[in-house]
């Protein structure tokens, strides 16, 4: 990610800042008065849940500003300052980009999630960000369920110059996964990044399919697939936690990608999957181009889900 | 997994057996558990507020019938008020237009337009006998045409041919005239998905709806959809009149909370549901099941409806009172399998028990379907008696024995033992759930059944409940 922290940070929050808005007009509204009560604290509460944070996570955030500040005199950007730490010691830990590390290459990275949450367009973005740090890479259209899946990651593939291997409608995804890492190892590829159809997490039949995806690649190289990419939509509510967790269990999910965070939907979820489930987030989308698709930066999330002024 | 809301209700309640109408502070108590549930269920703040409002008004006073706890009191009003909030004027598509009628979909990224698009295709065509076209206006996502054409193909309905580079205003132009002149009398606009903070996208939008005049527009909604919910309400609706909404992926295990904010925000009715990917998975919206989901309760309340009808009340009561002490043997597993038969199959009765889609979809996946279900009851009639009340006897000796007795293989005899094992084990799942009281109720077969008790449109604040229960089974309830 050819990367200028200033101008994310815009567009993240120009994203959030509708978010961030609405968390400030309630925490303003808050502090006509000055002291740190139980209306102010309910009133901070909701906002975090209006952002998605679930009510259990926005009650421990709560607790936490309420054990530093309750009955002292505290300004609105000292609030906010305190929720937007407090949210930003959960997220830092996992925020953790995708490398290319893997030796013998190549970097294989399955992508996976439910229905519509930007897989696809998520792979062409990844892919574009190993192409501009001088990597080569393959691509596996393994949708080989959805009308036109194939045809889209060819469009993209197209697009940015990457080969893009790809079987028959309705052919074994995971027959083609394993085709698609001989082809990359054979070319010296230094990343494969493998699409999948999307699934429901409680379709068991569906999910046996991509523990099968990724016991195949790990015969043909015990190291494969490096990564098992979940694709979290943050216009998802508190679904996404079971997302996180069937398919961290069947699939062995080893990091997330939020995407979508350029319209008004702020991904609170995260901050308490950050906290449950520990696991990485490498990246956010903030839209439909090639070009969009930032660093996790736990920072600028905390402060842009808080509402602190830059 | 979440607490259902009548769990988080007991703990309220427990001390408060006996007493005769709802004060307003158990109600207040009562109803802090309620918001949690909602916002757990990812219904929009602003929507819980004036619900929480709307049902604290309505159960302070409420009379709280004997045979009941105050916390089922107060589960079914929440529940009726959330009924005929979901509810109401579910009319289906209005097509009586001088055709050709245009159906406008659109909606956030990814949301399902294009399957949901196709859907409704399939269903004019094939139920209704219409002469369908569809277009798709969708020139942003990679493909998105070809997507909607590849459909249209599988389900024999025209697609406006696709024109390399033309803009979406002018798709909806050409599509119009060519509906006009070939004598279509549906055209479906399958348009991109965009956000509703998308200034130059929602503008587009406008200038299709403008230029091709719908009967219907359709808002397309995820039913994962969390706390944004509100605002893609807001500004869709804002900006083009909605007739409608879909919600899809209700196939999912999301409890559904953005079904009640669409409700709430666009006034608009939820025209069909989507619950699948194969395109004839969609289905009228249900407001009774969703008011379920939403409380936590999976659909026991339409497995209540249609069990009542089915189940025979002496075999029924030995099940709940040997589910109410957390025993499952095979005879019971016999007995649920010939119920199921009743039922209407397997899939139909396990979809809706809560904890127990993963198991259907293992069935599925397994091969097991209704006329396996005998076969499985041939295993069970080879079993001993002993065998039957304390299954995990079975050993290898015993599996071999049993096989051969019913003609099939030891993996059989396994798959069956697994599946009641899964099934013992959502049984207890069931026990903890909130949906527990109102199973064993149906099990009792009340009078008016749990149909009368937990849904049956809106009662207003003076729920009618019907009389007294078999002997017991109160004690059963309370758990
Ligand atoms: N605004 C916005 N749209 C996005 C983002 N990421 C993906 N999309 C859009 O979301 C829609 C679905 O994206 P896909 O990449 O096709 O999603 P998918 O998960 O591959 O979908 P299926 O294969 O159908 O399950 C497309 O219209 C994308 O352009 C994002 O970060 N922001
Ligand atoms: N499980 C499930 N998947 C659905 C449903 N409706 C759509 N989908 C899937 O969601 C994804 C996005 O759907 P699509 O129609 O392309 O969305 P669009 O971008 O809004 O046009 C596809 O993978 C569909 O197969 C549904 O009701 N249930
Ligand atoms: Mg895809
Ligand atoms: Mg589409």
């Amino acid at each position: 990610m050819s990367e200028e922290p200033q101008s994310w940070f815009a567009k993240l929050r120009a994203g959030l800042s509708r978010s961030s808005d609405k968390l400030g007009d309630s925490l303003s509204s808050v502090f006509t008065k000055s002291k740190l009560d139980d209306a102010m604290l309910e009133e901070i509460e909701e906002a975090l849940i209006a952002s998605d944070l679930g009510p259990a996570m926005a009650a421990r955030v709560c607790a936490k500003l309420s054990a530093e500040k309750y009955d002292k005199a505290v300004s609105e950007a000292e609030v906010r300052q305190v929720v937007a730490d407090e949210i930003e010691r959960v997220l830092a830990p996992v925020a953790r980009p995708l490398e290319v590390v893997a030796f013998p290459r190549p970097q294989t990275i399955l992508v996976v999630g439910v229905n519509g949450s930007g897989k696809t367009t998520t792979i062409a973005k990844l892919a574009h960000l190993f192409q501009e740090q001088d990597y080569r890479v393959m691509l596996a259209a393994g949708d080989t369920f959805r009308a036109a899946a194939i045809e889209q990651l060819q469009v993209w593939g197209g697009r940015i110059g990457a080969p893009v291997i790809s079987g028959k409608v309705g052919a074994d995804a995971a027959g083609l996964a394993y085709e698609s890492l001989e082809k990359a190892r054979a070319g010296g590829y230094d990343a494969l990044i493998i699409d999948t159809a999307g699934r429901l997490q409680n379709k068991q039949g569906l999910m046996d399919e991509l523990a099968k995806v990724k016991r195949v690649l790990s015969k043909l190289m015990l190291s494969a697939p490096h990564d098992v990419v979940l694709v979290l939509d943050a216009t998802t509510g508190q679904n996404a936690l079971n997302q996180i967790e069937v398919f961290k269990e069947v699939a062995g999910v080893t990091g997330l990608v939020m995407t979508k965070l350029d319209g008004t939907a702020r991904g609170g979820v995260l901050v308490a999957a950050a906290e449950r489930f520990k696991l990485p987030i490498h990246a956010v989308g903030v839209g439909e181009t090639i070009d969009d698709l930032r660093p996790f930066d736990p920072r600028a999330f905390a402060r842009a889900l808080a509402g602190v002024q830059e | 997994m979440f607490e259902s809301l009548s769990d988080r209700l007991s703990g309220v309640f427990d001390k408060l057996r006996g007493r005769g109408a709802l004060t307003e502070a158990d109600v207040r108590a009562a109803m802090r558990e309620v918001r949690v549930a909602l916002l757990e269920a990812d219904v929009a703040l602003p929507v819980v507020k004036s619900f929480v409002d709307k049902a604290t008004e309505r159960a302070i006073g409420a009379e709280v019938i004997r045979s009941i706890t105050p916390g089922q009191m107060v589960v079914k009003i929440v529940h009726d008020a959330l009924i005929e909030m979901l509810g109401g004027d579910s009319e289906g598509l209005n097509l009586d237009v001088t055709p050709p009628a245009v159906i406008m979909m659109v909606g956030l990224q990814g949301s399902g337009k294009t399957t949901t698009t196709a859907k409704i295709a399939k269903r004019l065509s094939e139920k209704e006998r219409k002469k369908v076209m569809m277009a798709s206006l969708d020139v942003n996502r990679p493909a998105a045409q070809d997507q909607l054409r590849i459909l249209g193909e599988q389900i024999s309905v025209a697609t406006l041919p696709i024109i390399a580079g033309q803009q979406p205003v002018d798709i909806a132009r050409r599509a119009m005239q060519a509906a006009k002149l070939q004598g279509f009398d549906v055209l479906l606009l399958d348009t991109a998905g965009r956000l509703h903070v998308d200034q130059a996208l929602m503008a587009e939008m406008q200038a299709v709806a403008g230029a091709s005049d719908p009967a219907e527009i359709l808002l397309v909604v995820d039913s994962l959809t969390g706390q944004d919910a509100v605002n893609v309400a807001q500004s869709f609706a804002g900006q083009v009149d909605l007739t409608g909404v879909v919600l899809t992926r209700m196939d999912g295990d999301a409890r559904g909370g953005a079904a009640l904010s669409m409700r709430a925000v666009t006034q608009k009715p939820i025209k069909f549901a989507g619950t699948g990917e194969k395109l004839d998975a969609l289905d009228a919206f249900d407001p009774q099941r969703v008011a379920g989901r939403i409380l936590g309760m999976g659909d026991v309340v339409s497995l209540v409806e249609r069990a009542s009808e089915t189940i025979q009340q002496d075999e029924a009561e030995k099940l709940a009172a040997k589910m109410a002490k957390g025993q499952f043997d095979m005879n019971d597993l016999r007995a649920q399998l010939n119920q199921m038969q009743r039922m209407g199959g397997m899939g139909a009765l396990m979809g809706m028990l809560p904890g127990m889609g993963k198991m259907q979809k293992q069935a599925e996946a397994s091969g097991v379907n209704d006329k396996t279900l005998s076969r499985m009851e041939a295993v069970i009639l080879s079993m001993t008696p002993k065998e039957r009340a304390k299954p995990e006897i079975i050993a290898a000796k015993r599996k071999i024995r049993i096989a051969k007795g019913a003609g099939t293989t030891v993996q059989e005899v396994n798959k069956l033992l697994k599946m009641h094992q899964e099934m013992a084990n959502a049984m207890k799942k069931i026990k903890k759930m909130g949906g527990m009281g109102g199973l064993m109720k149906m099990m009792g077969k009340m009078p008016g059944g749990m149909a009368g008790m937990l849904g049956g449109g809106a009662g207003g604040g003076a729920p009618q409940l019907p009389g007294g229960m078999p002997p017991g089974f109160d004690k059963l309830l309370k758990r």
